[in-house]
C-alpha cells in the first residue's frame, strides 16, 4: 500500500504544483479559478482516455510514439505557459497596483485564461493517465483492490495537500512579490519541461542522444524528494545532456526576452487604460 | 511550423535508426529476462521489450534517464545509451519489486 501511495504521490505532485502556482501566478483575477478547475477536469478525463489508447499510441511512429506525445505535450505546456507570463508581464503594473482592474481586463478578453487551462489540464492528463494505468495494473495483477484503493487516494491525498501547502504559502507573499515570484517559477518550471521534452526526443531517436555533461545523481538524486520538487520547479537534472541543457537555456532565453519586451511595451498603455476604468 | 518540424524530425529519425544493436527482453510475471544485459561501451542500442504480462510496465533507468510505459501483451522500443563503461541499473517502476535489471557497459 505504500508503495502504491508514494507512486501515486510522486505523479500526482507534479500535476499539483504546476496548477498551484499557476493559481497563485493569477491571483484576484476573475474565474481563474473556473479556467483552472474545467483545465484540470478535462485532464482527468484526458487521461482515462490516453490511459485507454496507450497501447495504440505507444505503437505509433515506429514504436515510438509514447516519446513523441510526451515530447509534443510537454512543448504545448512550454508555450502556454510562456504566453501567460509575457501577457502577466505586460500587465504587470496594473495587477500590482490594482487587483480589482484586474477582472475588466478579463471582460475585455485580454487575459488568455485558455492557456491556463490547457496548462494545467497537459500537466494532469500526463501524469494522470500514468497513475490509471498503474493502478489498473495492480488492480489487474490480483492484488488487494482495497489495498490499492486505499494506497491510491492516500498518495492523491497528499500530493493535493502539499500543492495546497504551497499555494497559502505562497499567498502570504506581499502581491508585489508575488507576481515577481511566481513569473520566476513558471519561467523555470517552463524551462525544466522543454528540458524533460529534449530528453524524449532523444530517447524516441528524433534527436541525437548524448553522453550527459555531468552525474549530479551522488550529491542530489532526482528520485529523493528534494531532487523531485527541484526537478518539478526549477527542472534540475542529475543527467542534463548538452541538449536538454540547451532546450533549457534557448526557453529561459526566449520567454525571457518575450517578458521584457512585454513589459516595455506595456508601460505606457496600461497606465492611461486603468485611468479610464 | 509543427509539419515543418514534424518533417524534420522524421529525416533525423530514420539517420539515427540506421545500424542498431537490437536487444529483445521480455517481462513475464513481473520479471524482465534476460535481467542482466551486455552493450557495448559509448554506442547507442535498442532493446525491444516485449511486455507477456496482462498489465502494464514502465522501464525506467535508475542509474539513466529513460522512462517508458509498456502496456500489457504489448512490445515496445526503449533505446539506451551511449553510456561510458560501468554498471546502470533499471526498473520496472510499476513491479519494483521484482521486475529489477542491469546493463553491462563494456
Amino acid at each position: 500500500m505504500i508503495s502504491t501511495a508514494i507512486i501515486v504521490f510522486r505523479e500526482v505532485l507534479e500535476a499539483a504544483l504546476i496548477i498551484t502556482i499557476l493559481m497563485a501566478a493569477t491571483r484576484g483575477v476573475l474565474n481563474r479559478g473556473r479556467w483552472i478547475s474545467g483545465g484540470v477536469a478535462g485532464g482527468v478525463i484526458g487521461a482515462f482516455v490516453v490511459a485507454l489508447f496507450m497501447g495504440a499510441i505507444a505503437n505509433s511512429f515506429e514504436g515510438m510514439g509514447q516519446e513523441i506525445f510526451n515530447a509534443v505535450i510537454l512543448l504545448t505546456a512550454v508555450c502556454m505557459l510562456a504566453w501567460h507570463n509575457i501577457w502577466m508581464a505586460s500587465h504587470a503594473k496594473e495587477l500590482t497596483t490594482n487587483l480589482k482592474h484586474v477582472g475588466h481586463q478579463i471582460n475585455e478578453g485580454t487575459l488568455p485564461l485558455y492557456s491556463l487551462a490547457i496548462a494545467s489540464g497537459l500537466a494532469v492528463l500526463r501524469e494522470g493517465s500514468e497513475v490509471v494505468l498503474f493502478l489498473y495494473g495492480i488492480a489487474a495483477g490480483g492484488s488487494s483492490n482495497l489495498e490499492m484503493l486505499s494506497g491510491g487516494i492516500a498518495g492523491l491525498f497528499i500530493g493535493a495537500i502539499t500543492g495546497a501547502l504551497l499555494y497559502f504559502g505562497m499567498l502570504r507573499i506581499p502581491p508585489q512579490w508575488l507576481f515577481k515570484t511566481t513569473s520566476w517559477l513558471i519561467l523555470l518550471m517552463a524551462c525544466g519541461l522543454a528540458s524533460s521534452a529534449a530528453g524524449y526526443l532523444s530517447q524516441a531517436g528524433v534527436l541525437p542522444s548524448q553522453i550527459p555533461l555531468w552525474n549530479s545523481d551522488g550529491l542530489l538524486s532526482e528520485k529523493s524528494i528534494l531532487g523531485e520538487l527541484l526537478h518539478i520547479l526549477i527542472g534540475y537534472e542529475s543527467r542534463p545532456t548538452a541538449l536538454q541543457l540547451s532546450f533549457y537555456l534557448a526557453t529561459l532565453v526566449v520567454i525571457t526576452s518575450g517578458m521584457i519586451w512585454a513589459n516595455r511595451s506595456g508601460t505606457v498603455a496600461p497606465q492611461t487604460r486603468s485611468r479610464g476604468i | 511550423m509543427r509539419i515543418f518540424l514534424t518533417a524534420i524530425l522524421f529525416a533525423l529519425s530514420a539517420t539515427a535508426m540506421a545500424d542498431t544493436l537490437v536487444y529483445n527482453i521480455t517481462i513475464k510475471d513481473h520479471v524482465f529476462s534476460p535481467s542482466v544485459i551486455t552493450i557495448p561501451v559509448n554506442q547507442r542500442v535498442k532493446f525491444v521489450i516485449e511486455n507477456q504480462d496482462v498489465t502494464p510496465e514502465e522501464f525506467e533507468g535508475l542509474d539513466f534517464d529513460v522512462e517508458k510505459i509498456i502496456p500489457g501483451k504489448t512490445k515496445s522500443t526503449v533505446f539506451v545509451g551511449p553510456f561510458a563503461a560501468g554498471t546502470y541499473n533499471f526498473m520496472g517502476e510499476f513491479n519494483a519489486d521484482t521486475a529489477k535489471g542491469q546493463i553491462i557497459v563494456e
